[in-house]
């Protein structure tokens, strides 16, 4: 199970000059694997993302997910590469259909076909699966920012997807329901989801096992996050900033401090510090 | 903001609350057919106290009851007035210069004022005891059958709980907006009709795109969830007739059946009236 682009370049149609979005991009998802795809505003990475299902289908090159290529012309195919690519988007409230959380996780395996009984058991474990268990019979709207991703990740997981990719789904949210968001992302991945997280802030990806920079629809680095976070230059010009722990290691780091090279967050810091000093 | 996601909702879980909202669909119009059909001070005196029976088995509050019949306080007397002033019969009761009252006047109009309230009141229950993705539901199945004439069922009830689901969203960004226009110095509050009319629109067009905006992310999200008109889907929640069902409606449609047929068969408010002459 995984995705792989070659040579995919997408463009937005326009009236005068169309847009050129996503340019020649060639990529693979493992199986199983964390990936974070960063990028500046106009990047390119939600595009990328929308190809992954087939929301968008590239104007040249193919995107094919376990074998299976999206087009617009088999439905089927679609509907088969939808049920195993789950995407959660950026607004919660956008994303959201019914007024009771047990109905809204209800709605994709209905969509899919699947039997009644066999739904209560998928909306409960969904809703164990993010820690949401205890509001399955209430409304959505009281929730925070963070509850409210934890359940539009719970209706996905419902559909029970190979791929789990969320589309700047912390963009809106406070710092409290960005991690909240992120440690379901991180769990699911010890369970076996492939994870893409699409950011545009870089302190997410230091959990990833792969980071892919994209600037003006191309990928521009790709690997680890040491190696990605390693080359400073590099990430300034494309208007990314490093996470401030990171940040402040590399620069102890230039002054003969010997802070390992991975480091997660600020308490891991600060214990390296202690360490050295 | 609550009684605006909940319509009017009160919860509880009584009876009436607990029964099934089509039982309740089909005999709040039963009723309303009845109530045109009766024309007894007696009856409705009865019709009266079965509703104030209902509320108080439903635990309403009286005066949450009473005060959905304050909203329609204006057209009552409106409609009491043109009657007051417009019937004419037979028995004058009063005139001056052209304003000619007569009995059957003043009859007619307190038939339509109590016909009105009590036309407010039934059907208020059930918005009272029933949730409005409960209605939605109900009506749901009650058009069902349609689908055998290609009449789309299943895509007007998702329109209307989406359009329910929207409507707090939709409030909390005009409340919002409102606020931003008034930080430019906006006021909307002052001046006549005219003016107040004017200031609304720099809020509803920014609304209005908002609302466009959203419905689009919508419509990817249920994309991206499989949802398709073509596919079968199955359906999570069944609505299940229960034993108190078929009690209520034997119990309601026996009241009903009474007030209406009194009419025709035995006028017995004549007779409990003559008791007293």
């Amino acid at each position: 199970m995984s995705v792989r682009f070659e040579n995919v370049t997408y463009e937005y149609p326009g009236e005068e000059k169309s847009v050129v979005a996503v340019k020649n991009v060639s990529l693979e998802i493992a199986d199983g694997s964390f990936v974070c795809v960063c990028g500046e505003n106009g990047s390119g990475k939600s595009t990328l993302a929308k190809l992954m299902n087939g929301l968008l289908t590239p104007s040249s090159g193919i995107v094919t997910v376990d074998g299976e290529t999206t087009s617009t012309e088999s439905e089927s195919a679609l509907f088969a590469i939808r049920s195993k690519v789950g995407m959660v988007f950026q607004n919660p409230d956008n994303q959201m259909i019914a007024s009771i959380i047990e109905d809204e996780i209800a709605f994709g395996p209905e969509n899919l076909g699947v039997p009644r009984e066999e739904i209560g058991e998928r909306i409960a474990y969904a809703l164990s699966a993010v820690g949401m268990e205890e509001h399955r019979h209430h409304t959505p709207y009281k929730l925070s920012g963070g509850q409210k991703q934890r359940i539009a990740i719970a209706a996905v997981l419902a559909m029970r997807p190979k791929i789990l990719v969320l589309d700047e789904s912390t963009a809106m949210l406070d710092p409290k329901g960005r991690a909240e968001v992120l440690a379901v992302a991180e769990e699911l991945n010890a369970q076996g989801i492939t994870v893409v997280l699409i950011t545009h802030f870089m302190e997410e990806a230091v959990r990833a096992d792969r980071v892919v920079v994209m600037s003006e629809g191309a990928v521009v680095m790709d690997g680890t996050p040491e190696e990605i976070f390693r080359d400073r230059e590099k990430i300034n010009r494309y208007h990314l900033e490093l996470p401030v722990p990171d940040y402040l290691a590399a620069e102890l780091r230039k002054e003969g401090f010997p802070i390992p090279e991975k480091i997660f967050g600020e308490e891991e810091l600060a214990e390296a510090i202690c360490r050295s000093l | 903001m609550n009684n605006i996601v909940f319509g009017q909702y009160y919860p509880s879980s009584s009876i009436v609350h607990r029964l099934d909202a089509r039982v309740k669909l089909l005999l709040a119009i039963a009723y309303i057919i009845t109530i045109f059909f009766v024309e007894d001070y007696v009856v409705y005196a009865g019709m009266f106290l079965f509703v104030l029976a209902v509320a108080l088995i439903a635990r309403i509050p009286l005066k949450i009851l009473f005060r959905t019949v304050r909203t329609i306080v204006v057209l009552i007397l409106i409609t009491a007035v043109i009657n007051l002033f417009f019937t004419k019969g037979e028995t004058l009761w009063w005139s001056w210069k052209f304003i000619k009252i007569y009995r059957e006047g003043v009859e007619r109009a307190i038939k339509l004022a109590l016909r009105l309230i009590l036309l407010m009141l039934f059907p208020s229950l059930l918005t009272l005891t029933t949730t409005p993705m409960e209605l939605t539901d109900a009506i749901e199945s009650l058009l069902s059958p349609l689908k055998l004439i290609k009449v789309p069922v299943h895509a007007i009830a998702l329109i209307m709980s989406i359009a329910l689901r929207m409507i707090p969203i939709l409030v909390e960004e005009t409340n919002k907006i409102m606020l931003a226009q008034k930080a430019r110095g906006a006021s909307f509050d002052t001046g006549g009709a005219l003016k107040k009319a004017k200031a609304m629109i720099p809020v509803l067009v920014p609304l209005f795109v908002g609302a466009f905006r959203r419905a689009d992310e919508l419509a990817l999200a249920m994309d991206a969830r499989c949802y398709s008109s073509v596919q079968k889907r199955t359906k999570y929640k069944v609505m299940k007739l229960h034993l108190r069902d078929a009690v209520a409606a034997v119990v309601c449609l026996a009241v009903f059946s009474v007030a209406f047929l009194n009419k025709y068969l035995f006028p017995f408010d004549e007779m409990i009236l003559s008791l007293f002459a």
